[in-house]
């Protein structure tokens, strides 16, 4: 449900550091607690955002959430995928359902942000 | 928060819970797009139990109705659904009009306005007519979709092929238990709704389902109704707007006599309606939500009463209301200008029998 190797948000989005760069998508529980999601708004890329900025927004059937990016940097890639296929957010939310990439400003940042273990800690605390 | 007689089989479902007119009811089970799904194709079922039933009988019942209520109260046998107005030709509520019998009616109201209704019909009432608050005594569970009147059959040794639409016989056995039964729905499809005993209802809803119906929740409810352009009381209807501007022309009989609200109706027919429900698409991706302003040359022109992704369609679409002959209309969806076209409503129509 919570990959070891993605860094978490309480925000419920993740994301995954490779090299300079990070994916970004939202965790099982954000899509559970959503329902079928039918339209993601994605940024275009070179946005330029900052931590906590919004990004997007992702709407189920009966609501609206923004999106907030984990940490500062510039957009380099959306999953185009999703404007036809928004249900891939439910099915593989850490998978085909990822929805930017971001180019770190700063790499060590992510690091900062809430391990698997610490997430859970979170969800638990409701 | 009240719950219904189906609040624990609700959880034992998996029901998701949420707060609605006071009521903690099931948003959803498996999902809303699947539920939506299940009543398009095949049949659903809902718990509407958290709806008020008010009764209203006595000698007068009859002409009292047809002074309270906006369409023509009806024959015995007959459901009709019809606005309550104020004075003002504002919505106090739109409800259906059970005629049990001569001077004996029931009314299905909003669950969030019964008190207020109960209320007016009880200062509005004559003497010789009584208004009482039945809604603990029912509860009202609703059998929807194409295939409703097949899993109904296979519970009940009644045959309501014949069962017209807005029509209703009382005092049907289904399941082994007392049913009053009418061809409605909130849905756009063909269906039942069906009013029992609270201690049966959960006897009732567990047969229906094991009968074939899929348990829907009031999510897959609301985006079924905005398919079918059918209003919801706070979203399209208020006690600031008026049934001519929501489009319920047909719900008002100006022949049958004088009614609440019938003065403020008239003037506004001569006047002209400064604004009018209409149904739009948007021209580019993005969903219209209740409270996003709609534009016109950059000014904002009205408001989006409800909106969703069409699970049917697989489009987005919006109620709203606006100057009426508007075009070059916009919706400003989250700071974005995004162009919409106005539709004829129902959004969805289901194919003829």
């Amino acid at each position: 449900m919570y990959p070891e190797n993605l860094r978490y948000t309480g925000e419920h989005e993740w994301i995954r550091v490779e090299g300079g760069s990070g994916v970004v998508g939202i965790t099982h529980f954000a899509q559970d607690a959503l329902g079928d999601v039918v339209y993601v708004e994605l940024p275009e890329t070179g946005r330029v955002v900052k931590a906590g900025e919004a990004f997007g927004a992702v709407e189920s059937v009966k609501s609206v959430s923004d999106l907030y990016s984990p940490v500062g940097g510039t957009v380099t890639g959306v999953n185009a995928e999703l404007a036809g296929r928004p249900e891939l957010v439910n099915q593989d939310p850490y998978g085909e359902g990822w929805m930017i990439v971001i180019e770190l400003a700063d790499p060590g940042e992510a690091d900062g942000l809430l391990s698997a273990r610490a997430y859970q800690e979170l969800l638990k605390e409701g | 928060m009240q719950r219904t007689p189906l609040y624990e089989l609700h959880r034992r479902l998996g029901a998701r819970m949420v707060s609605f007119g006071g009521w903690e009811m099931p948003v959803q089970y498996a999902g809303i797009a699947a539920e939506h799904r299940a009543v398009r194709e095949n049949a659903g079922l809902f718990d509407a139990s958290h709806m008020g039933e008010l009764r209203v009988s006595g000698t007068g019942a009859g002409a009292f109705l047809q002074w309270a209520v906006t369409a023509d109260a009806g024959r015995v046998g007959r459901v009709v659904y019809s606005p309550v107005c104020l004075a003002s030709g504002g919505v106090l509520d739109d409800i259906l009009v059970y005629r049990l019998a001569e001077d004996d009616y029931l009314l299905v109201v909003n669950a969030g306005n019964k008190d207020k209704d109960l209320a007016w019909f009880s200062e509005a009432a004559e003497a010789g007519v009584s208004v009482e608050d039945r809604s603990a005594d029912r509860a009202l569970l609703a059998l929807q979709g194409p295939l409703a009147a097949d899993v109904l059959g296979r519970v009940t040794r009644v045959s309501l092929d014949g069962l017209g639409y807005y029509r209703f016989r009382d005092g049907v056995e289904v399941a082994g238990v007392r049913c009053l039964v009418s061809r409605t729905g909130y849905t756009g499809e063909d269906g039942f709704e069906l009013f029992c005993a609270p201690e049966d209802a959960v006897r009732l809803f567990a047969e229906l389902l094991a009968a074939g119906a899929a348990p829907a929740g009031l999510g897959a409810r609301d985006t079924l109704r905005l398919e079918a352009a059918m209003p919801l009381y706070g979203n399209e209807l208020n006690e600031k707007t008026s049934p001519l501007e929501a489009g319920l022309d047909r719900f008002v009989s100006f022949t049958k006599g004088d009614f609440s609200g019938r003065a403020a109706l008239l003037r506004q027919i001569e006047t002209g309606v400064a604004k009018k429900l209409a149904g739009f698409e948007p021209a580019v991706p993005g969903i219209p939500r209740h409270g996003y302003p709609l534009v016109h040359g950059g000014r904002e022109v009205g408001t989006v009463t409800s909106g969703t992704m069409s699970p049917t369609l697989g489009k987005a679409i919006g109620l709203g209301y606006l100057p009426p002959g508007l075009t070059d209309l916009a919706v400003i969806i989250r700071g974005r200008e995004c162009p919409v076209k106005i539709v004829s409503t129902p959004f969805y129509r289901r194919a003829k029998q």
